[in-house]
């Protein structure tokens, strides 16, 4: 048994042992399964991992009536199709996600944030994430995963993490090993945001880059790269200028620093990026806007917005309120 | 010691220790790192030491930049935490299967091969950190003569086990992975060992760091025996 069993107990929620599990029929382009990612590992390499988008993580396991910090499959543009084998269980999908539920012959369009009952063959076909990236299933219960450091977040680059460190695949099971008994259907009303201004603090390096530098990443328009994955976002657009070194010595990298390597096109950092890199740090993403970041498709365009320090944690406080603020609504 | 703290986004600490890269300003980093770990200071949650910097980050829901460098202010470095590191010997093969880039490193250094190997499979290195991908020791110092710049178009791919050299540095790539050093071996152990999780690392900053020349033969029986 890898999951610890107080772990899991809610308060008002009475937990049943399972049997069932999904079939994946379809494993959609990267599927994963996410939750809180891991701390305090970056000095042997290893990054935080975990939903890229915070916030619907959250959502979907408070609809499903979890523990917030439990396990969800995370998908990225076309998300599984999954079977279900078992009595039944209650579903949810968060973000901005086309999808479809198959019961018997029936095909009804599914809702984001809505949960819904599966019964015995039924199917989720998760169709894509619209014009967004992520999106998050939750069951109301836990899959059956290996935790590797406290935690099943999946890193394909470094094989860590449940399912052998590997993407979903065809054909592969899925077991669920708990389920949560007398689960009531849930629904709220939200729509995901978008930004097209991304905030950011100025880097440790800022002055390696030269005035028209510094203005064309502060003034001019990004594109979001087709090269963009859970480690990074690479960008196209006005080539920035660097005056010092288009190396620095290498050191530590955070989810959110802005690099500019010596072909002058930005990558931002993301959440299974590499520990350590070299090319010098013209700014950091405040990380009040990290969820939505995330979450702008390639080909979207962006620009940068700088604000002082004192904002940015003013900022996400209040980001942070409202998350609060969803979940309390729940 | 620290020459200056600033911030690095909204939720790490930047702790500049200089620009040089000696073991002296490293076993700084590393004693300040450890001292950290010690204390448990609320709300950090990851360190990344690295040549001359110390990066510290935090959860912005439980505590802030102010508060943090004021925790890192006070801290008192006592003369103990010392870096006591192991001696270790790594396996390279150089096989011409192996050793990707030894022409480009002879024409970029002009020098022959067989010195090259011979300088490098002499020195005794001191790992000054690991990190990148999984477990990847990055090892110094390589002698002035030995010194060569990245790759100017980096690898997609370069093969896992991996062992290059860039600057005065050497390194070895734990996983398959994009990158750009000049590879000039491959070693058949396994340096980063993800099903041991107190101690995944083979080579950890402080330890001292030899290669050993191996034959293809022995390289093909080194995990079979």
């Amino acid at each position: 048994m890898q999951l610890n069993l107080n772990k899991l107990h809610l308060k008002n929620i009475k937990i049943i042992m399972s049997n069932s599990y999904f079939k994946v029929i379809r494993a959609g382009i990267n599927t994963t399964f996410q939750d809180k990612g891991r701390n305090n590992l970056y000095h042997i390499g290893i990054p935080f991992s975990g939903a890229m988008d915070n916030r619907n993580y959250l959502l979907a396991n408070k609809l499903v009536g979890n523990k917030l910090d439990l396990p969800v499959i995370e998908f990225a543009y076309q998300g599984p199709l999954l079977k279900f084998y078992g009595d039944k269980v209650n579903i949810v999908i968060t973000g901005d996600v086309v999808f479809k539920i198959r019961q018997n012959d029936k095909e009804i369009d599914g809702n984001c944030y809505e949960t819904y009952e599966l019964k015995n063959k039924d199917e989720v076909d998760i169709l894509s994430t619209n014009k967004s990236v992520y999106g998050y299933l939750a069951i109301s219960g836990s899959f059956d995963l290996k935790l590797q450091w406290g935690s099943c977040s999946i890193n394909t680059k470094a094989n860590i993490g449940s399912n052998e460190g590997k993407k979903l695949q065809n054909d592969q099971e899925i077991k669920i090993f708990m389920l949560n008994e007398n689960t009531n259907k849930k629904k709220i009303d939200y729509l995901n945001s978008k930004i097209e201004n991304i905030r950011i603090m100025k880097g440790t390096n800022f002055d390696y880059f030269s005035d028209n530098g510094k203005k064309t990443f502060l003034e001019k328009e990004y594109t979001v790269s087709k090269l963009s994955d859970r480690m990074g976002m690479r960008l196209e657009g006005s080539k920035i200028e660097n005056i010092v070194n288009t190396n620095i010595k290498s050191e530590g990298l955070l989810k959110g620093v802005i690099q500019v390597p010596a072909d002058g096109n930005p990558i931002i950092m993301l959440s299974d990026h590499g520990t350590i890199g070299g090319y010098p740090k013209i700014a950091v993403v405040a990380s009040v806007d990290y969820d939505r970041l995330v979450q702008i498709s390639p080909g979207s365009k962006i620009k940068f917005k700088e604000i002082e320090l004192s904002d940015a944690e003013t900022l996400f406080k209040l980001y942070e309120m409202e998350t609060q603020n969803l979940l309390s609504q729940i | 010691m620290i020459k200056n703290i600033s911030n690095l986004g909204d939720a790490a600490l930047y702790c500049d220790f200089g620009d040089e890269v000696n073991k002296e300003i490293n076993s700084d980093v590393i004693k300040y790192f450890n001292s950290i770990k010690e204390n448990k200071i609320k709300g950090v949650n990851n360190l990344t030491p690295s040549y001359n910097k110390l990066i510290i980050s935090y959860d912005l829901k439980v505590t802030n930049f102010r508060e943090i460098k004021q925790e890192i202010e006070k801290l008192s470095l006592s003369e103990d935490t010392k870096t006591i590191g192991k001696n270790l010997e790594i396996p390279v093969c150089c096989d011409v299967s192996f050793s990707l880039d030894i022409e480009r490193l002879e024409k970029k250094l002009s020098i022959k091969r067989d010195q090259i190997l011979e300088n490098f499979f002499n020195k005794e290195f001191f790992c000054y950190m690991t990190g990148f991908i999984a477990g990847m020791p990055f090892l110094g110092d390589l002698d002035e003569q030995m010194r060569a710049q990245r790759l100017e178009t980096p690898r997609v791919k370069v093969p896992k086990g991996s062992v290059g050299m860039t600057e005065q540095f050497a390194n070895i790539y734990t996983f398959e992975s994009p990158g750009g050093w000049n590879i000039i071996g491959n070693t058949p152990l396994e340096v980063f060992d993800s099903s041991k999780e107190t101690e995944p690392n083979l080579i950890n900053p402080g330890d001292a760091v030899k290669f050993k020349q191996i034959t293809f033969e022995e390289y093909k029986n080194y995990n079979e025996q």
